[in-house]
């Protein structure tokens, strides 16, 4: 499902001391079957986006029946009107069904395993897929799609299935609550920073289990992330948010290009990218895709000519 | 989150958001007093006034004020009806059994809803104006009197205002638990009633979790820089009586004094009732 939003804005508590602009015109389009990242800091409004995708933050519901679209003021060309879509899905629009929505745009959020609630780990995975079947399932049919979300994140059924998830460790926590959300293989699958808080062999874990997930079940994935290496390293393009607009969406070969920019926006570069530029302060200029084992290669290379 | 008016602080700069706390709580139960000296309309519509005044002076906007009575709308309401009809009176317009509406029996409601409606902006008025640390602080200054009986104020003070400190990290914590479970297909709206209790589970469990989980850091935070609860605790910000404590005293004083006297002599006035 292709992803499009046109001049998104969005306020919390609007008309109220507490306002806070989070979103301001945003545009922004993700392509089916990318591994898309999202940058930014705290506050920068990359969050509040991606639940504008499977609505768990709606789009303000204009009192008319036709869209809104906003007059002109004087000397002023029209304000264009907000679009957002996902798939065949209209976001704008308020009979969109969002129930069949979210079954298809999976969201893990940050810490997802302090959702868990269940006694049992298959219980909490097929927690998501009771409420999304619209018939009963069989036991037979619910184990095997339970059996199924476990074994590609990564773990065993026979092992865990019946355990509490409160008895797991923490990196298996995180898998049970990935797979909770994956059970009914959602098309589009959005993680807010999906490897906070484990050590680097655990996320590691994760953004392999990630890949895995995008070659067989997810057409796209979208990861909320400020690990810049994390960035350089998985994605085929990420956009940098910053101050609830979005300053660039590129590939991350030519997006870590700008390291200055990115410094000024109180940003970090990949340490790929910090290799780069302290080669080329000594004259060796590396032209890689910012990827630990292209710059390996590249380099590599570099020494073999002027050896 | 959004919606919970009653008790919340609203930030914004004024002579009532500056005065010393205790010198509000004073005011506050004083006041509180003299809505419940008040024997008619006359007397309630004297405390209206300066409670119009308070809020013209704490630049709270007065839609505001008055949201803070819809969290007790069924009180309110409900008085209102138990009064109306169960109360007899000398002009009865129709009964039934016990049933009974009266002209009495609607002014008195009537007058019931008017005292509960000032109560509940009044104290509103309170926690709009000032915030819960400050609160606590002035909570806790002027029970100070309570440790001569070895009443352990200031341990109770430090809990209340972690309490209240909590509460809208829970909220917020609430609404992200509620947002994940959406993103599964869980939501709380619709279904039946016990579709409903089972629909808050996913969302409680979670909860009480992480509440026990943040008790456990902040112990282990507070203990960490030496959190003596029995040691004497020196204060932050500490309170000050300033001069404008002393126009605010003077002012509001004078002003709830006069309604306390009107409301006691008021039978001497000859009012028309």
């Amino acid at each position: 499902m292709r992803i499009v939003a046109e001049h998104l804005s969005y306020t919390y508590n609007p008309k109220s001391p507490f306002a806070v602009k989070a979103l301001d015109d945003v545009t922004l389009t993700i392509e089916e079957g990318e591994f898309f990242g999202i940058i930014g800091h705290t506050g920068s409004g990359k969050s509040t986006f991606v639940q504008h995708l499977n609505g768990l933050i709606r789009l303000p519901a204009s009192k008319k029946r036709r869209p809104k679209r906003p007059k002109a003021k004087k000397g002023r060309p029209a304000p264009p009107a907000t679009v957002l879509t996902v798939g065949e899905f209209d976001l704008s629009s308020k009979k969109t069904d969002f129930r069949a929505l979210r079954k298809r745009v999976g969201m893990v959020f940050q810490y997802p395993e302090y959702q868990l609630f269940a006694e049992t780990v298959k219980e909490d995975v097929a927690y998501g897929l009771k409420n999304f079947s619209d018939k009963k399932l069989t036991p037979a049919e619910t184990e095997a799609a339970v059996r199924a979300a476990l074994e590609i994140v990564g773990l065993d059924y026979g092992e865990v299935a019946e355990k509490s998830p409160f008895d797991l460790s923490g990196g298996q926590k995180r898998r049970v609550a990935i797979a909770g959300v994956i059970v009914t293989k959602p098309e589009v699958l959005i993680l807010d920073e999906p490897a906070a808080g484990l050590d680097p062999l655990g996320k590691r874990e994760v953004m392999e289990l990630l890949h895995r997930l995008h070659r067989e079940w997810c057409k796209t994935v979208v990861i909320v992330s400020h690990d810049m290496d994390e960035i350089a390293e998985n994605c085929t393009r990420a956009a940098v948010f910053s101050e609830g607009r979005v300053v660039y969406a590129l590939p991350p070969a030519s997006l870590f290009k700008m390291t200055d920019e990115l410094l000024a926006l109180g940003l970090d570069i990949p340490l790929t990218a910090k290799l780069c530029a302290a080669l080329k302060e000594r004259g060796i200029e590396v032209d890689c895709d910012f990827t630990v084992e292209d710059l390996i290669r590249k380099v590599v290379a570099l020494k073999g000519e002027n050896a | 989150m959004k919606d919970v008016s009653f008790g919340q602080y609203y930030p914004v700069k004024s002579f009532v958001h500056n005065m010393d706390p205790r010198l509000k709580l004073l005011f506050l139960i004083a006041y509180i007093v003299a809505i419940f000296l008040a024997r008619n309309f006359y007397g309630l519509a004297a405390c209206l006034v300066v409670l119009l005044l308070a809020i013209a002076f704490s630049r709270v906007p007065i839609l505001k004020v008055l949201r803070a009575i819809r969290g007790v709308l069924f009180l309110v309401l409900f008085t209102a009806v138990i009064n109306a009809f169960f109360r007899t009176g000398e002009t009865v317009y129709w009964q039934y059994g016990i049933l009974c509406v009266s002209k009495e029996g609607i002014v008195f409601s009537a007058f019931l809803v008017c005292r509960l409606i000032l109560l509940v902006t009044c104290s509103s008025m309170l926690t709009y104006t000032t915030t819960p640390v400050s609160l606590t602080d002035g909570i806790e200054s002027l029970l100070k009197p309570l440790t001569w009986i070895k009443i352990p104020v200031h341990i109770l003070a430090d809990v209340m205002s972690i309490a209240l400190r909590m509460i809208p990290v829970l909220m917020e914590e609430t609404e992200r638990i509620r947002s994940a479970q959406k993103a599964r297909g869980g939501d709380i709206e619709g279904g039946g009633l016990i579709k409903k209790i089972r629909a808050v589970v996913p969302i409680l469990v979670p909860l009480i979790l992480s509440a026990f989980r943040r008790a456990d850091e902040l112990g282990d935070a507070m203990d960490a820089r030496c959190y003596m609860a029995s040691k004497k605790r020196t204060k932050y910000k500490k309170l000050r009586f300033t001069w404008r404590d002393l126009i605010g005293f003077f002012v509001g004083a004078a002003l709830i004094t006069g309604v306390v006297l009107f409301n006691v002599y008021e039978a001497f006035l000859w009012l028309p009732v």
